[in-house]
């Protein structure tokens, strides 16, 4: 979170934010929405009031709560005009509503990405395409988006789809409540804008310059600089001009380049840097020289006829230097923890969870099904769906003979609409055991009792584990993937030890259970008991060289496999082996010399209950 | 609603062009996913790619079953055949459907038809989007967020050309053979496996980092948006050529030979990279005449392998434990040392 701003910075970004709000009331599309980071409070309610005041009377302003429906969001079938009417109505979603006007996400970063999918290709095909519940139609609509980002750190923020089709990003917090005066612009100046907006002509050079100057920033994706032009020209239109000038493209660069870029501009050219003012040097940020200058590749030949010559000089300076003036000092650093936000995101173990769009366990609408064990109907929404076939059921049994049997309701099993929950995504645990000599016995015994423990706390999440044991020359499928814990302790009882230690033969055959459960849609979490001792290779034959190579290629294929993973190192002396192994395999690393069952149970649940 | 973007009016990104020109030409390829970062143009391409299909010939069924296939006729023409009428035979566009996120599985499979069981108490199918891809393409944006149970139906029609319908005391069975394009963004979650496996072809797109590719792509966009029927227009010759060279080259396809000198350097390739099962070098195979087909070419050359290789194959690698490089580097490696220029 950003400390208060001093007083000229605060007031010019305030006045940047009027501006945005003034740019997005003259092409709500175009310019594509407003990402507004701030808490809730007397500036961003002011920043809203304006914005709602700028809009020409009867514009619509429709606001999207966080759990919107996807009937209310896209439409779907309106029950009671349909019985009321005898045919099919069509109920508008709120999408098809905001039509010309704009549409507000409260608590944005926390949207569904789902959500955020079914509204980025509505707005990508300014059309809602329903196809739902019996009714197959297209509602053009063109709307701006409000996202409403209340998020406290870089990696709480609306997700990438929504991010992206947003044009200006601002951030509200910091600027003290006396900053936030009104708005210099009426809603006269955006009628009139408006009607100027198509005559606005951009040159080559200015387009060519947010091009440069986005590629430059390290913006990828094209939709910024287009969205910049088009910022560039609703500035120029509310400026009463029909031609874009450096000021406008400067303003777009502010607003909707600098926040998405993710890479520090390179320094400007020496010589150029003469001619600009005296307060240049201090927002340079030095940190950067082994940042290489964008590249000018040479203009491939192109036998478009439309093609026209590209200027010598590419014009990126102009954004660059904008970019520089407000570009935060910190910007290095926090591109840094950004992306070290998003490394952890898809860190081992979580992709299957990221899957799951992250909202487990709760309702996410309904679907057609029976009730069977576990799921629940829901009664109202078999009703609903009911409803409309009333007449046609009643007109069919009585032609039957059999009336409607003094029946109100005629319900049939294709009705039957059950509650959806994203499920959190189950986890399989699977337990890869050292059941050989050099692993001792009593630690056998306590990899069992380990297991119990964990199995009788799987029962509780419903989660599954599995087991494998590998002694001798190879491996053993003791415990397919399973929630009994009748089944689990009678194969336990039945493990025995001894033997060499084949762990790559264990990890093979960990990892063709892992694709297994994946497939299946599960999580698998490996836990890896052993001493890390390899010395007996694949092919069943001894010798410790070969058998820790063929260990810690077998580890890294499972690292490929992206599962959160545990060695637990039960030599008496722990020694770098199982430490390297573990590395191999991308996982964490205990050593539990005087492992007991309940030790080794805490730590898997500290692997795997962070996320449960 | 606007008219798409011309296909010919898309900068750069070559090898999505490519596949998707591919897919057209020969549709038992069997489908393209395309998947890279935001905002390069992935559903642009899809939709553009409507513009210029050739059209067919299709009975006037809601399935626009092809007259001149009788075993792949619906029951409707069926029964028109069997009781001695004709078939009333009409000219269409290639049907591009999209299957929007928020699709109910009602309009996906079909279900009763609403209007007509309310206004007249009748009891009649009214086919889903499955029906109208029949002999088309089916798109779906943002494949990897589509809902599990839908992306369920899907897999099953994909495999065996045929939607079965048994609901709401319906029994319906009708063709739905459809080409799959989808697209996605990784970042938002890896597809299911099995719906990865139903793939024809597999495009990787990256944003353009050239600056004239990406001052075309803005100017072109801004152009097309301020005006789109004129800059449809614009680009209409241009489009028309494409389609054409499309024409062409399915007419040109029966006649590419497939020498087994060429099948041999394909089974080399393919086992060099270790592609699970047939499909990899069958794949392959079809694409590469797909690709000499497009140049009017008479048979396959090695030149043609090299073309498609990474398309028809990156999505088919087993992971290799040794090599962190990813499958498009290691495919390219493959084919330089198996189908050196």
């Amino acid at each position: 979170m950003s400390a208060v701003l001093d007083y000229d910075t605060a007031a010019a970004a305030w006045q940047d934010a009027v501006t945005a709000a003034a740019l997005l009331a003259v092409d709500p599309p175009g310019v594509g929405g407003v990402c507004l980071r701030a808490l809730p409070g007397p500036v961003r309610d002011r920043w809203m009031q304006i914005a709602y005041e700028l809009q020409p009377p009867g514009t619509p302003w429709r606001r999207i709560p966080i759990n919107v429906s996807d009937s209310r969001l896209l439409g779907g079938l309106d029950l009671t005009a349909t019985l009321r009417a005898g045919r099919p109505v069509l109920e508008r979603g709120v999408l098809a509503e905001a039509d010309g006007g704009l549409v507000v996400l409260a608590m944005a970063e926390r949207i569904a990405l789902a959500t955020a999918g079914k509204l980025g290709a509505v707005i990508d095909n300014s059309e809602v395409a329903v196809e739902r519940d019996g009714l197959a139609e297209r509602l053009p609509t063109r709307f701006g988006v409000i996202a409403l980002d209340e998020g406290a750190n870089d990696d709480e923020r609306p997700v990438g789809p929504l991010r992206d089709r947003i044009g200006c990003h601002l951030e509200l917090n910091g600027i003290p409540v006396n900053v936030a005066g009104g708005s210099e612009y009426t809603p006269e100046q955006i009628v009139a804008a408006r009607g100027l907006l198509p005559q606005v002509e951009c040159s080559d050079y200015l387009a060519e310059a947010l091009c440069a100057g986005g590629l430059a920033l390290g913006i990828g994706s094209l939709r910024a600089p287009l969205q910049a032009l088009r910022a560039a020209r609703a500035a120029a239109a509310l400026d009463g001009r029909c031609e874009v000038d450096e000021d406008d493209v400067r303003l777009a660069t502010r607003l909707i380049l600098v926040p998405r870029a993710t890479q520090v501009p390179p320094a400007p050219p020496p010589d150029e840097a003469e001619e600009q003012p005296e307060e240049q040097p201090q927002e340079q940020p030095p940190e950067e020289p082994e940042e290489p200058p964008p590249e000018e590749p040479e203009p491939p030949d192109s036998e478009q006829e439309e093609e026209q010559q590209l200027p010598d000089e590419i014009p990126a300076e102009l954004v660059l230097e904008a970019a520089r003036a407000v570009l935060p000092d910190n910007l290095f650093e926090r591109l840094k923890i950004r992306e070290l936000a998003q490394r952890s995101q898809s860190a081992p173990g979580q992709a299957g969870a990221l899957q799951q769009g992250g909202a487990r366990g709760r309702p996410a609408g309904v679907r057609r099904g029976s009730p069977r064990s576990g799921v629940r109907l829901n009664v109202v929404e078999t009703l609903r769906a009911a409803a409309p076939w009333q007449t046609l059921r009643r007109a069919q049994q009585e032609q039957k003979g059999e009336g409607a049997g003094g029946r109100r309701v005629l319900v049939q099993p294709d009705d039957f609409r059950v509650t959806r929950y994203k499920q959190r995504t189950q986890t399989t645990t699977i337990f890869i055991v050292d059941a050989s000599g050099s692993s001792a016995m009593h630690r056998l015994a306590e990899a069992k009792g380990a297991i119990e423990l964990l199995l009788a706390e799987c029962y509780v999440r419903r989660d599954e584990v599995a087991l494998i044991a590998f002694r001798g020359t190879g491996a053993d499928e003791l415990l397919p993937p399973t929630r009994s814990l009748t089944r689990a302790k009678r194969s336990l009882a039945g493990l025995p030890g001894g033997g060499g230690t084949p762990i790559a033969a264990g990890l093979d055959a960990a990892r063709d259970l892992i694709e297994e459960v994946q497939r299946k849609g599960n999580t698998p979490v490996l836990i890896v008991l052993t001493d890390g001792r390899a010395n007996v290779t694949r092919a069943g034959t001894g010798g410790r060289e070969k058998a820790q190579q063929e260990a810690n290629e077998a580890a890294q294929v499972i690292r490929l496999s992206g599962v959160r993973a545990l060695l637990v190192d039960t030599s008496p002396r722990p020694r770098p082996l199982g430490r390297e192994l573990a590395e191999a395999m991308g996982g964490e690393y205990l050593p539990l010399p005087r492992a007991d069952a309940a030790s080794i149970s805490e730590a898997v649940q500290a692997v795997t209950g962070a996320k449960s | 609603m606007a008219p798409a973007f011309p296909f010919s009016a898309i900068a750069g990104q070559d090898e999505m062009k490519l596949a998707m020109t591919i897919a057209a030409v020969d549709s038992s390829i069997g489908g393209v996913l395309v998947f890279g970062d935001r905002g390069t143009g992935k559903s642009t391409v899809v939709r553009a790619l409507a513009g210029l299909l050739p059209t067919i010939r299709a009975t006037d069924c809601p399935y626009q079953c092809n007259p001149d296939k009788e075993d792949a006729l619906c029951g409707h023409c069926q029964e028109r055949l069997a009781t001695g009428k004709s078939l009333k035979v009409r000219r269409i566009n290639v049907p591009v459907i999209d299957l929007p996120l928020g699709v109910t599985e009602d309009r996906v499979v079909g279900a009763l038809d609403l209007e007509r069981a309310l206004s007249s108490g009748e009891k009649a199918f009214e086919p889903g989007l499955l029906a109208r891809a029949n002999r088309g393409f089916l798109y779906i944006d943002e494949v990897n967020l589509l809902e599990d149970h839908i992306v369920d139906l899907l897999l099953d029609v994909a495999a065996s050309g045929e939607n079965v319908v048994e609901r709401e005391g319906l029994s319906v069975r009708h063709p739905a053979k459809f080409v799959l394009i989808g697209s996605g963004n990784p970042e938002e979650g890896e597809l299911r496996p099995q719906l990865l496996d139903r793939f024809g072809l597999s495009v990787e797109v990256s944003t353009p980092n050239d600056l004239h590719v990406r001052m075309q792509v803005v100017r072109r966009r801004d152009e097309y948006e301020a005006n789109p029927q004129a800059f449809v227009e614009k680009w209409k010759r241009k489009d028309g050529q494409v389609r054409r060279t499309i024409e062409r080259a399915r007419d040109q396809l029966p006649e590419v030979e497939v020498t087994d000198e060429v099948l041999e350097r394909t089974s080399q390739l393919c086992m060099a990279l270790g592609t699970d099962g047939l499909r990899g070098e069958l794949t392959l195979m079809r694409a590469a005449r797909a690709a000499a087909a497009l140049e009017l070419a008479d048979r396959v050359e090695v030149k043609h392998l090299r073309q498609v290789a990474s398309v028809a194959l990156r999505h088919r690698l087993r992971r290799n434990p040794l090599d962190e490089s990813g499958s498009t580097t290691r495919v390219q490696r493959a084919v330089e040392e198996h189908l050196p220029a």
